[in-house]
């Protein structure tokens, strides 16, 4: 395991010691889990809308760099200015550079996973711009100093007491109470002065239409729509994957996204954006700038089993339906992207060497792969990706990079006495007389006893019971 | 810039050149399947936006001027944000008796009144194009006439909806409406005022967009 490589398994047991967080999640979970199976109740229509998705993503899969260079066209006829980047520096620095061209001072944000894959916050803020997240689950954890817990839901981990305490401690004009009414409308009062003010506002992209050239942003706060309307400049980051060929597409799949993140038949807004203010129009950016990032995506999409990953509509129900997830939370993860999709994500975005442990944050119950909307194999892939980890490839960044002397020998030890019945009758009856006398703080067997039991060796092996049962050993 | 461009799109053919996909072929019966007759539709536009908070004013062709107005005065509303260069616009500034709230004409580029449009108006007033039954959504195209920040920074947004303007599914909106071969700078759906569930899963309206969305359904 390299040296900065980020420990799920430290940080997943400290947060099952933490009764108040799992108690959060446990009753957030099952609240979404209830009200999504009632939203896809009826399975005709399930099985319909979610093959229709799967197909929409598929088909944009299969033309991707077409359809990425027809968005661009239709974008640049609208008067919106596309941008690419390879990297989360390249994509940083584009900002940047925009926002130091119009000077700005003040950036309102509308909820992006994008720009969290991009630190963008701390990379403004060190460059002495403020950044200041809107919609309301990502203030509460950017005044708590914190990184979202769930892509859509990032406060989730945290109860109206523990925000209560946060507003009053944080927010000058706050007076203690613990009436979610009431502290909504603090953040409205407090976020209302910074929208008109602000000198650029940066949103992401849950779809981009290459046929109109069209932004699509779906949300409930109204934030999104402020942050890309009000200011002089709207800034919209996207992961290369978020493009869809025709505009008939996007029902489709903001019928799937809306109903399976949060089991609303839709959202309250649905933004539509394919221009930035034209002439007599009265309001509305100036400037639109679409960056576009690849940051590890490409490689991805090379690989025919892995390209999968891409499809993902970041609905996030996988996490909400995952047993690991919701018993560990989310910043055990310590990603952007955590849950089921963040663990088959992660590893190929940032490298096996530094993610190497998050496909084996799951326990292969498939729960994520029934429910997701638009079937990404989420289990295959975590199997390949483990698999990848120790064997040195070309596939994934850091292929190899958990490749283990003992294990190798483990399993190739196993492999000889399971090929050769004279090994096996020998080991068997071996373990059977002395199995039992290993101390259950053996390197290897510590894994599995630290937390449970160790198994007991029957003292006589099952080929020499079913003998005397008259049974032959073929 | 324009090298990591042809870096992506260079990786991304050769990625796909190598792996081609055959996706599967899309199949919109599930939403052309989708169809409420026309009673229907209002019935259940109107419960799934009542769901989230909607409210309804039921009136006519002739009188919603004189009703708007009198359900805004009946609320102690203190203005009224209206595009006057519209139709509806026009009945208002003609119909709107003395006394009522004021009424605040969307003018000019927003630059000139950000100040007062953030601070100083209780209620905007827009058309729509219609409603869609599936979701319960109003479709709303802000233009030159009736700017997009009309139905977000007003705490309260009225809707007029006329009452045949009905669609089944947002898909059937688009399509009939080709909408595919012109987007305007900027379509929404609207499905009731802004609300949020971040501070544990407990529902509150009105955090950044209109506290109250009101749907005026003419008839
Ligand atoms: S992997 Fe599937 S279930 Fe998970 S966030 Fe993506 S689309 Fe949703």
């Amino acid at each position: 395991m390299g040296e900065s490589s980020i420990n799920f398994a430290k940080a997943s047991s400290a947060a099952l010691q933490d009764q108040q967080l799992r108690g959060n999640f446990r009753r957030a979970m099952d609240g979404l889990m209830s009200k999504r199976a009632v939203q896809f109740a009826d399975t005709a229509e399930w099985n319909g809308v979610r093959a229709l998705g799967a197909s929409v993503r598929l088909r944009a899969l299969s033309k991707l760099p077409e359809l990425l260079e027809k968005l661009e066209a239709n974008c640049t006829k609208n008067g919106i200015q596309v941008h690419w980047a390879s990297t989360t520096d390249e994509a940083n620095a584009i900002v940047l550079s925009i926002m130091q061209r119009v000077n700005a001072k003040l950036v309102v944000k509308g909820k992006s996973m994008v720009s969290e894959e991009m630190h963008l916050n701390a990379f403004l803020e060190k460059r002495g711009i403020e950044c200041l997240e809107s919609d309301l689950g990502e203030y509460i954890v950017q005044l708590d100093e914190a990184m979202p817990s769930h892509i859509i839901m990032p406060a989730i981990h945290m109860n109206t007491k523990q925000i209560a305490h946060l507003f009053k401690q944080k927010i000058k004009e706050a007076e203690y109470t613990e009436d979610v009414a009431q502290l909504t409308d603090l953040a409205r009062r407090v976020l209302r002065k910074k929208f008109a003010t602000a000198d650029v506002g940066i949103s992401g992209v849950n779809m981009a239409v290459a046929e109109t050239g069209t932004l699509c942003l779906v949300e409930n706060e109204g934030n999104g729509r402020m942050s890309t309307t009000v200011p002089p400049v709207h800034i919209a980051v996207m992961g290369l994957e978020k493009v869809v060929e025709k505009l008939e597409d996007v029902p489709p799949v903001i019928s799937l996204l809306t109903r399976s993140a949060t089991a609303q038949p839709i959202t309250t807004y649905v933004n539509m954006i394919s221009s930035p203010r034209k002439a007599g129009e009265k309001d509305g950016p100036d400037e639109i700038h679409l960056v576009i990032l690849d940051n590890g995506r490409s490689g991805i999409y090379a690989d025919e089993e892995l390209r999968n990953t891409l499809r993902c509509i970041r609905c996030g129900a996988c996490m909400n339906h995952c047993p690991v997830y919701t018993k560990v939370g989310g910043h055990a993860y310590q990603a952007p992207y955590p849950g089921p999709i963040g663990s088959i994500l992660m590893p190929q975005v940032e490298g096996l060497e530094k993610r190497g442990e998050l496909p084996h944050a799951c326990t292969m119950c498939n729960a994520c792969v029934e429910i997701c909307p638009v079937k990404i194999p989420i289990v295959e892939i975590m199997g390949r990706l483990r698999s990848e980890a120790v064997h040195p490839g070309d596939a994934v960044r850091g292929a190899g990079s958990h490749a283990s002397k003992a294990e190798a020998m483990v399993w190739k030890g196993w492999s000889m006495t399971y090929a050769s019945p004279l090994a096996y009758q020998f080991a068997t009856a071996l373990l059977a007389k002395l199995g039992n006398a290993a101390p259950a703080s053996l390197p290897l067997l510590k894994e599995w006893t630290n937390v449970r039991a160790k198994p007991r060796f029957a003292n006589r092996t099952l080929h020499a019971l079913a003998r005397e049962k008259g049974i032959p050993d073929v | 810039m324009s090298e990591s461009r042809n870096a992506i799109l260079g990786k991304l053919r050769a990625g796909r050149d190598a792996h081609p996909l055959t996706p599967p072929e899309s199949d919109f019966a599930v939403l052309r399947n989708k169809r409420w007759d026309g009673a229907e539709r209002l019935e259940r536009i109107k419960r799934m936006m009542e769901a989230v908070h909607t409210e309804f004013l039921e009136t006519t062709e002739a009188d919603w001027p004189t009703d708007v107005q009198a359900f805004l005065k009946a609320q102690g509303t203190r203005n009224l944000l209206f595009g006057p260069a519209t139709e509806a616009g026009g009945r208002l500034s003609a119909e709107w008796a003395e006394g009522g709230p004021e009424l605040i004409p969307y003018a000019d580029r927003v630059e000139t009144f950000k100040e007062r449009l953030f601070d100083g108006i209780d209620a905007g007033i827009t058309t729509t194009l219609g409603a869609i039954a599936d979701t319960g959504s109003l479709i709303v195209w802000p233009t030159p006439e009736e700017p997009r920040l009309m139905s977000l920074v007003p705490h309260m947004h009225l809707a007029l909806l006329r009452a045949d303007a009905l669609y089944d599914t947002f898909w059937q909106a688009m399509t009939e409406n080709r909408w595919a071969d012109g987007m305007p700078t900027n379509a929404l759906l609207i499905s009731g005022p802004s609300k949020t569930a971040d501070i544990e899963q407990t529902l509150a309206y009105g955090v950044h967009g209109p506290k109250r969305l009101v749907v005026v359904v003419i008839r």
